[in-house]
């Protein structure tokens, strides 16, 4: 088991070297003088253009200048994200704490939701209940996450006025960047309540509202059909006709039969969503402003903000290897019969 | 084939389905007929602009489903726009399946490092975050002259071809043990040619179960790509944009918060009974071909 985990672990930053690598080749698509550009942040600056070049190695082959910039990171410089404005550590530091918490806002619902009705749906198979969550999985499924944020924000933002689009209102980025506001987790929903500051809570919860409800609505259809395709399976089987006939409640057939071993690509599945959207939702936090770190990330790639790529991509990259590893082993944590190694 | 209609016919849902798309197809097919380009026009596909106002004008008079943002026609725009979303979903599917085809294919088959290499390829691939590693293909090759909805394609296509590699080796690891293999290579059948004439036909179903099903999310990915501005230039025919003129117009004017609907509601409804109608025959497919689901 051990030795599993460390193999795997071991691979991690292989992927991430690869990740980075491969976006080393892609930027090779530009001539040096486009890639230097990308390092100058003052049209007063450009007569710096060929030190730029010298300096970066912009002109000598992709592996060197790959070289070069591992040896960067490796000293703990990732760099300045032009779109943060700021170095990339910070940037990870200011925007992944808002997509922790959007994420965290989201994923219990789903959950929640997801096992709930898709256990409903598979014991009341094709009565009104089933058509109606796979009514509901498969308009989730074909919306697109803009289209619906936008229906949101017209109806919740621009008609009714409750639900205003980014992370906080103008008051309360003053109190959070104000002296007296003290920084315990990161996590406004945490420390504003720390700070006492009930209203403040109130107004970033407001925030968070409309593009966790965004995700809950789009992601929710992967829960509700993995939930009743694996839940049909295991009522299937002859354990529970035995169960059946010994004359147990379907209450408890359900619940403490089926469900307990219907659970196992569920569990797997919803680990690996909780990771993907901790990587950042790139479209929702577009639509809804939110400073996170999928936004962030996207806005990079448009100005071609390498560091600020990077700094994303290693991030999500390095969340999504661990997912997978986390998501095997609780495979077979749950299943013993499933033997990893 | 006698089949598939039978089980198509069977659920209402897959009729659904097959009946959106058809629908569409329609639509795409008889274009010219049902918004005709006007005269002077040299891009069938850019939307005529009626007028440079910026402000949207409600559907009605000459404008069935209105203008949006700059004045362009949303009818002719949604009317166009359908044989944009075929052209971009089609080539998507076809270069991310060649390419998971080859890839996944050579992979399973020859083993060892080929294999190794190409499937740590895969899961780098697979590692990044989907829209950033495609705005970066998007906005890295700005010195290629090819349009930007082409390069959206391909950029689509370069972060959808890895489940479909992976999904194909997995198979040809199996079916490359089978007797009917070792009888190609005893008659001195060539690597390509038993790969691509015995192997890759016994294996390509489960794939284009995958490929029907991932049709709606590649459209959707795409029209995030337009979304984000990175598609064709402002004006062309493609839903994805027109949703994305809407953004500014959301709130609507001070009481009438809903004055802008339609800039909105028609493109992004059109989008959602495309996807929907792949999706749902997606999952048609899946049942006829796939029994153990049912």
């Amino acid at each position: 088991m051990l030795k599993f985990i460390g193999k795997r672990l071991a691979l991690l930053p292989l992927v991430l070297l690869g990740v980075t690598a491969l976006l080393f080749c892609v930027l090779q698509f530009l001539t040096p003088e486009m890639r230097a550009s990308l390092y100058i942040k003052d049209p007063r600056q450009l007569s710096a253009l060929d030190s730029v070049i010298e300096k970066y190695g912009l002109r000598k082959p992709v592996y060197v200048q790959y070289g070069i910039w591992l040896g960067q990171v490796a000293r703990g410089d990732l760099g300045y994200s032009e779109t943060a404005k700021m170095p990339v550590s910070e940037a990870v530091r200011a925007f992944f704490p808002a997509t922790f918490e959007l994420t965290v806002l989201a994923f219990f619902p789903i959950l929640l939701i997801g096992v709930y009705f898709g256990t409903l749906s598979a014991v009341y198979k094709d009565k009104a209940l089933d058509q109606l969550t796979r009514i509901v999985a498969i308009t989730g499924y074909s919306l697109p996450s803009f289209v619906l944020g936008l229906i949101l924000l017209m109806i919740f933002y621009g008609k009714l006025g409750w639900f205003p689009p980014g992370r906080y209102s103008l008051d309360v980025d003053l109190l959070v960047h104000g002296d007296s506001f003290r920084h315990w987790s990161g996590l406004l929903t945490v420390d504003t309540l720390l700070n006492g500051e009930f209203k403040a809570f109130l107004d970033v919860l407001k925030h968070l509202i409309l593009p966790a409800s965004t995700l809950i609505y789009i992601d929710l259809a992967l829960l509700l059909r993995i939930t009743r395709s694996s839940m049909l399976e295991e009522l299937g089987k002859d354990y529970i006709r035995t169960a059946k006939a010994k004359g147990l409640p379907g209450s408890v057939i359900v619940r403490k039969h089926a469900l307990r071993n219907a659970l196992i690509p569920v569990v797997t599945l919803s680990s690996l969503l909780f990771i993907t959207l901790l990587g950042g939702v790139v479209i929702t936090e577009t639509v809804f402003d939110f400073p996170g770190i999928g936004r962030w990330g996207v806005q990079a790639a448009q100005q071609l903000d390498i560091p600020g790529v990077l700094g994303s991509t290693l991030l999500a990259a390095g969340l999504f290897v661990v997912a997978n590893l986390v998501s095997d082993i609780f495979y077979s944590f749950v299943d013993p019969r499933i033997r990893i190694g | 084939m006698t089949a598939f209609w039978k089980t198509l016919r069977r659920s209402p849902m897959s009729m659904l389905g097959a009946g959106l798309i058809g629908f569409f197809l329609l639509v795409a097919a008889a274009a010219p007929v049902l918004a005709p380009v006007p005269a002077g026009s040299r891009d069938a596909y850019q939307i005529p602009q009626d007028g440079y106002s910026p402000e949207p004008v409600r559907p009605g008079g000459k404008h069935r489903f209105g203008t949006t943002e700059s004045q362009y026609d949303l009818y002719y725009g949604m009317v166009w726009g359908s044989r944009t979303a075929f052209k971009v979903a089609l080539i998507v599917v076809a270069i991310s399946l060649s390419v998971g085809i080859v890839l996944g294919g050579a992979a399973g088959f020859y083993g060892g490092w080929v294999d190794e290499v190409l499937m740590r390829f895969t899961d780098i691939v697979l590692a990044f975050p989907d829209l950033v590693l495609a705005v970066v293909i998007i906005t890295a090759t700005v010195r290629w002259s090819l349009p930007n909805l082409y390069k959206v394609m391909l950029s689509v296509a370069a972060v959808s071809w890895p489940s479909y590699a992976r999904l194909l080796r997995g198979d040809v690891l199996s079916i490359k043990e089978r007797d009917f293999v070792a009888a190609a290579r005893a008659l001195g059948a060539s690597d390509a040619r038993i790969l691509f004439r015995h192997i890759i036909p016994n294996c390509i179903y489960p794939l284009l179960v995958v490929a029907s099903l991932s049709m709606g999310r590649i459209v959707i990915t795409a029209a995030a790509l337009s979304f984000l501005g990175l598609g064709a230039p402002v004006g062309y025919a493609d839903w994805g944009q027109l949703i994305s003129l809407s953004r500014n117009w959301i709130l609507g004017s001070s009481g009438s918060p809903f004055e802008y609907w339609h800039t909105l509601f028609i493109p992004g409804l059109t989008i959602f009974l495309f996807v929907l109608g792949w999706n749902l025959l997606g999952d048609a497919v899946r049942d006829i071909l796939d029994p153990r689901q049912r």
